[in-house]
């Protein structure tokens, strides 16, 4: 709501002479910046006030989990189940099922989402070059869905066409092979497609090279977004759903270990993202799909929908920086902090 | 008591009457407790999201940040769950804390370092998500009622108020020589000038009613505030006329017009103190002249009546102060506790008393003659369009 004094509308007009100016000093500001209180540059204002309910979803537990490692065992067994092939390859079976929940994507603010299992980002799964995947996906929202996977795989289960809906209250079976490796995701390709996104309908899909890579502390990282307001721009920005969580949880890792980030872009309505790192480098594997380095950088940029595997070493203990470098997305919610202690 | 009444039916008791009044009462109580008690909307609602309004009713840039006045003017309640200026999310204290339910006001305020002269944008964020922003077009402190702010605001209001219309007045001697046809002219041009005053005043108000929260229903209260003002100064000149020493019917109508024309001046200055503490009031000298071209026109209007009188100064300038004088006081409300609520009310008896001023000059001047007659005259019509191209092409200066 802005004012208009329409026949008085001349007092915006640019003006000029003594009682403009006068008027200026009237409002009491000293000089032009006029800032004497330091106080309001604080960092600490800046961010969202307050915390979210972490026993519906804990970022910093998904950032470290893949096919249910976060589930007991009773648990994990009824969403995931592996055993080996006879040419020493896995059969991974997964159960996904899409439900309508309402999740908290900044302290109080609940967004009315679309989840694979209850949760934004969906499961992250994780398979080796060749594993065979079978997902029996379970329609239990109130809209038709989809599972449309990046990666190689036959039509029919590119669950991407109008006939390939899954309607509410059915199910269908995904099985294809894990490949190639590297770094991909799965999203829901049902229509309209930018609703289905943005609601909450993707997820991270790692395959692993055969030889596997070397050890590092892992994390998945889903740069995503939400708008609250249906208005085609989102109100918050993050990485792993919750606006500014890891600036007051920042993510712990050890100096001198290495970390291999699994970063996917599934922002909607901007054309693309980014990730930053304060005070250190890492090396860029555009979507993991070859074992060298194309780049040394501190800032990746990505398209919707592309990933790449960041991989780095703290050298010092602190407090480290990380967000999307543009720096609206930063402060909707796009920003946090890695903590680096001596091992 | 008894009378025959032709439908037969039986004559009552005042209780019995009371009863019987009261009885659709009892009964409209217990159909709104129904309807409450049994949610009959919730079939029709379903799980749909709540209706969510809010209104932002001010807000004050200070010196540490911003201030804003919130009304829930929703059915609904509303949870403020994150502020945003600028697009990025930022500290905020609400006061009182909590749920805003229908029409509870709440205050946040937002520490921030705000930049001299520039545009800043604020969000405030639902907990179901909705957003409502306001946007400070030109961030300047908002005044505080120190003694050099209320100073500079009622210099304003002496330039744009009190010192134009005492101008006009001082056309009284030069009306006192016109003929006949020449008071019909000037009388006319009165009226046409405040015809305009009327007509600009309406579309101020209906403007304001606009940014007033729904609930208030800006636009009905306008118009019955307005009718309000024309019963009061109808009551006031009946008053005035009335009294053991009346004053002749001259100096009632000039009085009038003051009355008027002063209430008028309150909600320009209203609009104009809160043109400043929007930040909105780049003041030129141009704009000065503007004002005080388009108000001395205002002083006319008011000796027009006395043309035929001898007018002490001591007189004139209790009218030029009823006048002017109520810009000053405009200004101050307008730049310290601007409200477009208030706005709408003050708007609205200005241009009531204006619509009175217009009915009550308009049966004197006519002078006993038929109006079409009185409208058909060469000299009237040209007061009329003189009064209407007067104000319009002096209000060309000021937009």
């Amino acid at each position: 709501m802005s004012s208009h004094l329409t026949r008085r509308s001349v007092l915006r007009a640019a003006g000029i002479g003594s009682l403009g100016a006068g008027l200026g000093r009237l409002a009491g500001a000293e000089g032009v910046t006029g800032h004497a209180a330091v106080d309001r540059h604080g960092s600490h204002l800046m961010g969202v006030q307050g915390t979210v309910d972490t026993s519906v979803f804990d970022p910093a537990v998904y950032l470290r989990s893949w096919n249910f490692s976060e589930l007991s065992p009773d648990e994990r067994d009824r969403m995931y189940r592996e055993s080996r092939r006879p040419d020493g390859s896995m059969l991974r079976e997964y159960e996904i099922i899409a439900v309508d929940r309402e999740i908290e994507i900044a302290p109080g603010v609940y967004f009315p989402a679309w989840t694979y299992n209850g949760q934004v980002p969906g499961p992250t799964l994780r398979a080796t070059e060749g594993d065979r995947i079978r997902i029996r996906f379970v329609n239990e929202g109130s809209h038709p869905h989809t599972m449309h996977f990046h990666g190689w795989h036959h039509p029919s289960m590119d669950g991407s066409l109008v006939e390939q809906q899954v309607p509410p209250g059915s199910q269908f079976l995904y099985e294809f092979d894990a490949e190639p490796f590297g770094l991909h995701l799965y999203h829901c390709h049902a229509i309209p497609l930018k609703r289905h996104i943005h609601k909450g309908l993707y997820g991270v899909f790692i395959v692993d090279p055969r030889q596997g890579r070397p050890e590092a502390d892992e994390m998945v990282m889903t740069m995503n977004g939400f708008d609250t307001n249906f208005d085609g721009d989102n109100e918050v920005y993050a990485v792993n759903t919750v606006a500014h969580h890891h600036m007051s949880h920042p993510i712990q890792v050890e100096v001198g270990r290495p970390v291999r980030i699994y970063l996917v872009n599934v922002t909607e309505f901007d054309p693309i993202n980014s990730f930053h790192i304060h005070a250190m480098f890492f090396d860029v594997y555009r979507t993991g799909t070859r074992l060298e380095t194309s780049e040394l950088s501190d800032t990746v940029m990505m398209c919707q929908g592309e990933r790449a595997i960041l991989e780095t070493t703290f050298r010092y203990p602190g407090k480290f920086m990380f967000h999307a470098h543009q720096s609206e997305f930063a402060e909707l919610g796009w920003m946090g902090f890695f903590e680096a202690v001596e091992a | 008591m008894r009378t025959d009444r032709p439908n037969g039916t039986a004559p009552r008791s005042r209780t019995t009457l009371g009863l019987v009044a009261a009885l659709p009462l009892v009964l409209l109580a217990a159909l709104l407790l129904l309807i409450v008690r049994t949610d009959v909307t919730r079939p029709l609602r379903g799980d749909a999201p709540p209706v969510e309004e809010l209104a932002i009713t001010s807000v004050r840039v200070t010196e540490h940040g911003f201030e804003l006045s919130l009304l829930n003017d929703g059915p609904d309640p509303v949870r403020i769950a994150q502020v945003l200026v600028d697009e990025a999310y930022w500290a905020f204290a609400q006061q009182p804390p909590g749920e805003l339910a229908h029409l509870d006001r709440a205050r946040v305020s937002i520490p921030y370092p705000w930049v001299h002269g520039e545009a800043h944008e604020l969000r405030l964020l639902t907990a179901s998500g909705i957003t409502f922003d306001h946007t400070v077009e030109v961030a300047v402190e908002s005044p505080r009622p120190s003694a050099r702010a209320i100073g500079l605001l009622a210099l304003v209001g002496i330039y744009v108020g009190v010192l134009p219309v005492a101008l006009g007045l001082l056309w009284h001697p030069a009306l006192r020589r016109l003929g006949s046809k020449g008071l019909d002219f000037v009388m006319a041009l009165t009226l046409g000038l405040l015809v305009f005053l009327l007509i600009d005043a309406t579309h101020e108000g209906l403007e304001a009613a606009g940014q007033v929260a729904s609930s208030y229903q800006g636009t009905v209260l306008f118009f019955l505030v307005g009718g309000l003002g024309y019963l009061g100064i109808e009551a006031f000149g009946g008053w005035l006329s009335r009294r053991p020493r009346a004053a002749d019917g001259a100096w009632v109508a000039a009085l009038l017009v003051a009355v008027g024309i002063g209430l008028h001046n309150f909600g320009e200055g209203l609009a104009i103190g809160a043109a400043i503490a929007l930040g909105e009031a780049a003041l030129g000298a141009l704009l000065i002249v503007g004002f005080t071209l388009h108000n001395t026109t205002e002083g006319l209007a008011i000796v027009a009546p006395l043309a035929r009188q001898r007018a002490p100064l001591g007189r004139l300038a209790m009218l030029g102060l009823i006048a002017g004088a109520p810009t000053i006081a405009g200004a101050w409300i307008g730049g310290f506790v601007y409200s477009p609520f208030w706005s709408v009310l003050f708007l609205a008896v200005g241009a009531g008393a204006i619509a009175q001023v217009i009915a009550q000059i308009g049966r004197g001047v006519a002078g006993g003659r038929a109006l079409g007659d009185y409208l058909r005259s060469g000299a009237v019509v040209g007061g009329l369009i003189c009064g209407f191209a007067l104000m319009y092409t002096t209000g060309l200066l000021i937009g």
